[in-house]
């Protein structure tokens, strides 16, 4: 009975996650700076937690809209536009900017640009494209360049000191995170969550596509609307809360379909959010722990990720 | 009874479907023949809602198609469209249980699982049940997605092509099973179907288009004609009673003996043959 298995499976992984959490929070506990360790510990756990279900939930939902598993928002341009917003901060008004400085201010403001930038790409490449997932990746790919070309000559022409603070800004860190961030972008988050949670059947019938869904009286155009809007923002909020993880989406969206092998997203999304924590926990320990702090966590990731995405491309182009 | 009035779609500049109205009988077959790109899919596509019009009407028993809820509409009207490849991690029965949305929300019910078996039944999927539809053959996938659109439960079912990809046994089986849901169920089927000697066979009406307009709607006998069909078609087609069935015959001269356009004429050269033999 694949069903048994898959609910054990589920279960083992949320076993995982919390087991690694418990691993991260007791690891060379040091009794001095007792009251020091643990709560900082505890702000960044609930950092990964709040940033990796927002991460693996949108990727799995926008997987199943575009029935493609190697494109995701990150790698529709998303993170360049990141990296564009932080660099054009610090290129127009210096390192030591007011709103640079402001971590309330650049949360926000990135924040709205790239929610905005998500749903103009989304709007525009669905309509132009007819979902043509090909014609998508390809502009994805070329509005990414194009983000990241102009990033890069802005980070030529500011000065040395400028660019160590920018550099600081676009490594994906749990380390500094703002308190009260974290409690705004959890409240968004959840709230986007609960709107797709509460609705597993859909997304289910979704997956069927655009006729099958019509017919079995879905209301498919619009839901599609709604649920790029949950996801641009769903990505945009986790994003400029720690910085970019570009591969992070695609590695434990592609995992959770392998590891479960079904439609039902019970299982995808749920299964994905747990694989986002894990990761994304370990990945916390060897930073912190082995090289400590010498290597940043989006680089581990995206090692990792990396590999995974080159695997699955040349699997696909054999099958 | 489903009324299509004036209904027009251009995709560009190109008129696709042009004014057409057309009206389908309750609880009869109806078939939809014509050339490629005579608009035959297009037209169902927009009485099934997958597709806007630009313009027209489509009332189900009087009441306007736009009007009513898509929930309630999915119980009412299905339709199955002809390329059907998933790239899912979903079993035959799996598939089967989404007929059954419209009425469960995906949380089925025994009544729901009855539906089920008996579709499964129906298509004889029972050795396939459970089996993943990516290693099916194409037939056996296109039954598999008929008895997802037999479980939906609608007075009137719509298939585009559904005999492509099954061969002469599966497409004789599906067309009987058809006649059976008209027969036992009442249910209205329409077609959209190439082989006009299956639409001759197994339909009530039949309802030829050409160039996105309708050529020709009536019963059977009224519509396989062989002025008619030519005219449609633009090529000679021949049509002979056998077994109380009008069979058309439209091969093409392809041993050049110049003999087989005519039925009569082939028969009596084969008579020669065989004689000579």
């Amino acid at each position: 009975m694949p069903k048994m298995t898959n609910d054990k499976l589920l279960i083992v992984l949320a076993a995982g996650a919390v087991l690694s959490i418990a691993i991260y929070m007791l690891y060379d506990l040091n009794p001095e700076i007792f009251f020091y360790q643990i709560p900082s510990r505890i702000k960044r756990v609930i950092a990964i937690v709040i940033v990796g279900v927002a991460i693996a939930v949108s990727t799995v939902i926008f997987q199943t809209i575009v029935k493609n598993r190697i494109l995701t928002p990150s790698i529709m341009g998303l993170d360049s536009v990141y990296v564009f917003i932080q660099t054009s901060m610090i290129f127009f008004g210096g390192a030591s900017s007011a709103i640079l400085l402001n971590t309330h201010a650049n949360y926000f403001i990135s924040m709205a640009l790239l929610t905005f930038f998500t749903l103009f790409v989304f709007k525009f490449l669905f309509r132009f494209t007819g979902n043509n997932v090909f014609l998508l990746l390809l502009i994805g790919i070329i509005l990414g360049t194009l983000f990241g070309n102009l990033s890069t000559f802005m980070q030529m022409m500011i000065s040395p000191e400028d660019f160590l603070v920018l550099q600081n800004n676009l490594f994906a860190s749990f380390s500094a995170v703002n308190e009260q961030l974290l409690t705004v972008t959890g409240i968004i988050i959840v709230i986007m969550l609960f709107f797709v949670l509460r609705d597993f059947g859909s997304l289910d019938v979704m997956s069927l596509g655009r006729d099958h869904s019509v017919n079995l009286g879905l209301n498919y155009d619009k839901k599609v609307s709604q649920l790029l809007i949950i996801i641009a923002i769903l990505v945009s909020a986790a994003t400029a809360l720690v910085g970019p993880i570009m591969f992070l989406g695609l590695l434990v969206s592609n995992l959770a379909h392998e590891l479960f092998s079904t439609y039902k997203h019970f299982y995808t999304v749920i299964g994905a959010s747990l694989i986002s924590i894990i990761t994304l926990i370990f990945g916390q320990i060897a930073v912190q722990f082995f090289f400590d702090g010498g290597v940043e966590l989006s680089v581990i990731i995206n090692l990792v990720g990396g590999i995974y995405f080159i695997y699955l491309m040349l699997r696909r182009s054999r099958v | 009874m489903i009324n299509v009035r004036g209904v027009t779609k251009s995709f560009g500049e190109k008129k696709v479907v042009d004014d057409v109205s057309l009206s389908i009988e309750k609880g009869k077959i109806t078939s939809m023949i014509g050339p490629n790109g005579a608009g035959k899919s297009t037209v169902i596509s927009m009485v099934t809602r997958l597709l806007d019009k630009d313009n027209g009407d489509v009332l189900i028993e009087g009441d306007n198609l736009f009007t009513k809820p898509n929930n309630e509409l999915a119980k009412k009207i299905s339709i199955l469209k002809q390329s059907n490849h998933l790239e899912l991690k979903i079993t035959v029965r799996e598939l089967i249980a989404f007929g059954r949305y419209p009425y469960s929300k995906g949380r089925l019910k025994p009544e729901d699982n009855e539906f089920i078996d008996e579709a499964i039944n129906y298509m004889e999927l029972g050795e396939f049940e459970d089996r993943y539809i990516d290693e099916l053959s194409g037939g056996q996938r296109q039954r598999a997605y008929i008895a997802m659109t037999i479980v939906q439960d609608t007075d009137y079912i719509f298939l585009d092509e559904p005999l492509n990809n099954l061969d002469m046994k599966h497409s004789v089986q599906i067309m009987q099973i058809l006649r059976r849901l008209v027969r036992e169920k009442n249910k209205t089927i329409i077609i959209v179907i190439h082989d006009i000697n299956f639409a001759s066979c197994y339909s009530d009406n039949i309802i030829a288009l050409k160039d996105g307009e309708v050529a020709v709607s009536g019963t059977k006998n009224e519509v396989i004609k062989k002025s008619i069909l030519e005219e449609i078609y633009e090529m000679e087609i021949n049509i002979q009673c056998i077994f109380g069935h009008q069979i058309c015959v439209y091969f093409d001269d392809q041993n050049g003996d110049g003999i087989d356009d005519d039925p009569q004429e082939y028969a009596q050269a084969f008579a020669r043959e065989q004689v000579r033999a």
